[in-house]
């Protein structure tokens, strides 16, 4: 039987039912455990970074490289037609695609994803589209808490920092609400979830709790998702306040349950004190490999009818 | 001064009645209903009995179908369609929120990739009841960068 997501484009998260997500999860965990260096063999991916990413497509052309597979594209849109000859990226993306037999796409216009599905003859994988979705950090995400915690089902999640902002929030967020989880929103009123997101979780039914005190939330909850906040969006003093408030250091750590474990994004700055990465509850390395595992498991899923 | 006065019966076409004031024109503009040279009659604060004051448009020869005509909704929620052929009423629509809206405005957000590549706007269209404010409140998503804006911020 062909599986679901073969030839499809994987532009946004909400694109994804609850089965799709739970397949990405169980083939991450399946090419982890056992290596498929010819699933991608005489393919040729199409890499295409128009604005810098270093963990994204790093781990992107790993995921093709592992599989066997074979990459043409560029890491800086400032070389290419586009910039040079100001091509659109509607023509770029169909001749690109006619290469080719998937096109990974970093962009910094929103939309960018969306718009070269409906002009690319392959599969378009999102890598990110300026401020709004990048879904394969959120399948890594999923991946992830489904490795440290047997499940996505009835978990207590944390999600800490700039919720405003930070697109890999509201995603994880997003998707989470599917899996019957619960939230800690733990934040700076500055930096709270946007009013459409809180409106939008809750009308599913998901049990939402506000803090902005870190410290008492951390015996609750089975998943810390720790982000940066960014100095620029502060006065000097009035980050150094409520920077100290949002940084986790390994002390705090002492009323956590045992299996609780910490994830981030990366790249950190202080948010997360060093001496956190020595304690069982850190996560966030092996959270950052396993983005090779969940782009595996799409490439592999996208590109191979009967993969499963 | 009478409906009938307002309202001149033309031999077939659409009269769009029931405009709030102010918004004929944008109506005019938006949707380009002048470009295919049709003869137009519009007609702007006219006294309403339920509305104080209402414009109204008149299409000559042209008779809009039920997609046409819910995409006024967002101008003239109240309003009425009435499809005129052979100086009767054949065809009268109320307004509908139409479920998804292509290529009449431009995306608010500046960074949206619709704005400068070779595709027609796209929203989604949705209400819901306004928890804070009361009524109905309009919400617009963009396809291609996915944000949701209030109907005004899209319309305006």
């Amino acid at each position: 039987m062909t599986n679901p997501l073969y030839q499809k484009h994987i532009v946004s998260i909400s694109d994804l039912s609850r089965d799709e997500v739970e397949l990405i999860i169980a083939t991450a965990a399946k090419l982890k455990s056992q290596p498929a260096p010819d699933l991608l063999k005489g393919k040729v991916i199409a890499s295409c970074f128009f604005e810098a990413s270093t963990r994204t497509r790093l781990s992107f052309e790993t995921a093709v490289l592992r599989l066997g597979g074979s990459l043409v594209g560029f890491d800086d849109a400032g070389n290419t037609s586009l910039a040079k000859k100001g091509e659109t990226l509607a023509d770029s993306v169909q001749v690109i695609s006619s290469y080719t037999d998937a096109f990974i796409m970093r962009h910094p216009q929103e939309g960018a994803a969306r718009l070269a599905s409906e002009f690319s003859s392959v599969p378009v994988i999102n890598g990110g589209d300026g401020a709004n979705q990048h879904p394969t950090q959120t399948l890594l995400d999923l991946y992830t808490i489904h490795e440290s915690q047997g499940t996505l089902d009835g978990l207590k999640v944390a999600l800490v920092g700039d919720l405003k902002y930070g697109r890999t929030v509201h995603s994880l967020a997003q998707a989470l609400s599917k899996f019957d989880c619960e939230f800690y929103l733990v934040a700076p009123s500055a930096l709270a979830m946007p009013d459409y997101i809180v409106e939008e979780l809750e009308a599913k039914g998901v049990v939402l709790h506000q803090s902005d005190d870190l410290e008492a939330v951390i015996p609750e909850c089975d998943i810390i998702y720790m982000t940066r906040v960014q100095k620029e969006r502060f006065d000097q003093t009035e980050y150094m306040h409520v920077a100290s408030k949002f940084v986790l250091n390994a002390a705090m750590l002492s009323s956590a349950k045992p299996s609780m474990k910490v994830l981030h994004p990366l790249p950190r700055v202080d948010e997360i004190d060093v001496d956190v990465d020595q304690t069982p509850h850190a996560y966030y390395f092996q959270q950052a490999e396993n983005g090779v595992y969940a782009r595996e498991a799409l490439l592999a899923l996208v590109l191979n009818p009967e993969f499963e | 001064m009478s409906e009938k006065l307002q309202v001149e019966a033309i031999q077939q076409g659409t009269v769009i009645d029931h405009i709030p004031a102010g918004q004929g024109i944008r109506i005019l503009k938006r949707l380009h209903l002048e470009s295919d040279g049709k003869r137009i009659t519009v007609g702007l604060n006219l006294p309403s009995k339920n509305f104080g004051l209402k414009d109204i448009i008149k299409v000559e020869g042209r008779m809009f179908t039920e997609d046409e005509a819910h995409q006024l909704a967002l101008f003239a929620p109240d309003g009425t369609i009435n499809v005129i052929d052979d100086y009767e009423v054949v065809n009268k629509f109320t307004m509908k929120l139409p479920e998804a809206l292509e290529g009449v405005f431009d995306c608010p957000n500046s960074n949206c990739i619709s704005l400068n590549e070779p595709v027609k706007s796209f929203f989604y269209v949705s209400s819901r009841e306004d928890k804070v404010v009361g009524g109905t409140q309009v919400k617009m998503r963009c396809k291609y960068c996915e944000k949701s804006f209030n109907k005004e911020l899209v319309t305006s």
